[in-house]
């Protein structure tokens, strides 16, 4: 242990916010309506003792080619408005769609795609299958799964059985 | 150390083969849906091993990253499961291996998630909820064709029979599973076999299809001796990056 070891702190209240509002507009390169705060992907933001700005980000999927652009775009942003940004990759608590926040849901909903049903949590009930997804249309809950892999690793595709309409489902997982 | 290292190494491997495997399929898959699929599952395999393989280069020391570990290794200095390397040759046979490896991988990382090893227990406990996902698609589709045509039936009934040999190297302990698993750092192969029994068990019933007599001969991939086909497979994904050493995008 050095001697002169010091630890990361929290940056100040004005900071934050002013981070936070950085962050808001990084969007996924994937679903443009979700920001990395939506997400749920931005674990802590820290001074460093060497004074640069840590940013813990987790990785969403482990296969999505999205995760190192939105690591690229977060920093960018962030050195941008003169900050001095280094990532971290945050594995645990591993990402799921759990993380994703309330005003996420809500965006992905309006914009066509049905969002992921809320607390997945054990892998046994993900092994039995998702709760069926509600049609982002017409809001039906009859629905057919056509394909458990979608145009994204984080999409598997619907068709709703009442408007007829195919759609994206944000997957559980 | 050594034996957490090649301990990792092995699980990474084991991904990096079978996400080759499955990207052949692209562009080939038998409908859209199953070209995604499969791209799919070989994102998230890649993306596992990606992980894996820089906790490797980490616990070894020596400076070796993915790149390194993937492309400059020849194929005696590959350790993954054999199963895996075996060819796609048709839709039965990649959808049975699949089923086979993601009903070993569920039980697999469900276990580490529980290891000493905290960036291994991590990426397991990821991994965790993606093979469970890639359980439910292999699994189905394994009832799909064994539960439909004559045909179908027939086909994946062989691949069955073919493929299950392989299985039992999942399962055999040697002196680096228990040097890992004595520390905590990993877990015997032989502590999975009940999970991955109870999983692989039902679904082939709902398949109509019967579990194959256990294989009387073992298979060592996980030791660096291989089927004859990984050299064909190292080949081809090593290729490029022979020819042009040390070029970047």
């Amino acid at each position: 242990m050095s001697a002169h070891a010091t630890r990361a702190t929290a940056p100040p209240p004005e900071v934050l916010a002013r981070l936070h509002g950085i962050l808001a507009q990084v969007a996924d390169p994937e679903i443009p309506v979700l920001s990395v705060l939506d997400l749920g992907i931005i674990r802590h933001l820290e001074i460093r003792p060497d004074g640069r700005l840590e940013v813990g980000i987790a990785p969403t999927y482990s296969g999505c080619p999205a995760n190192a652009v939105i690591k690229a775009d977060v920093l960018r942003a962030l050195r941008a408005a003169g900050f001095d940004a280094v990532a971290a990759d945050v594995l645990a608590p591993p990402w799921s769609s759990d993380w994703l926040s309330d005003e996420g849901r809500r965006k992905l909903l309006a914009y066509g795609i049905a969002p992921p049903s809320r607390a997945v949590g054990s892998v046994r009930r993900l092994r039995r299958g998702d709760v069926p997804a509600a049609c982002p249309r017409c809001g039906s809950t009859t629905t057919t799964l056509q394909s458990e892999f979608g145009s994204t690793p984080c999409k598997a595709l619907y068709r709703c059985d009442a408007c007829l309409e195919p759609f994206d489902y944000f997957k559980c997982l | 150390m050594t034996a957490r290292f090649h301990y990792v190494l092995r699980l990474a491997d084991t991904n990096l083969v079978l996400a080759q495997r499955l990207g052949e399929w692209v562009g080939h898959a038998p409908a859209l849906e199953e070209d995604l699929g499969l791209a799919n599952v070989s994102l998230d395999l890649l993306g596992q091993a990606r992980l894996l393989f820089a906790h490797a280069g980490a616990l070894e020391g020596r400076g070796r990253g993915e790149d390194e570990f993937a492309y400059l290794r020849e194929e005696s200095e590959y350790f993954n499961m054999t199963l895996v390397e075996q060819p796609n040759t048709d839709f039965g046979d990649t959808i049975v291996r699949q089923f086979l490896f993601d009903a070993w991988q569920a039980a697999l990382y469900e276990s580490l998630a529980a290891c000493r090893d905290a960036t291994l227990a991590a990426i397991a406990a990821k991994g965790a909820r993606e093979a469970a996902y890639h359980l439910r698609y292999s699994a189905g589709w394994l009832v799909r064709l064994g539960d439909g045509t004559p045909e179908s039936h027939a086909r994946v009934e062989h691949s069955l029979a073919k493929l299950w040999p392989f299985t039992h190297e999942l399962f055999v302990d040697d002196d680096i599973d228990r040097a890992a698993a004595s520390e905590g750092m990993g877990v015997l192969a032989s502590t999975l076999e009940p999970s991955w029994s109870a999983r692989v068990d039902g679904t082939l019933g709902s398949a109509r299809l019967v579990r194959p007599a256990p294989a009387t001969f073992g298979w060592y991939g996980k030791q660096g001796r291989h089927s004859e086909h990984l050299g064909y497979l190292l080949a081809e994904m090593q290729s490029l990056h022979r020819a042009h050493p040390g070029a970047t995008w």
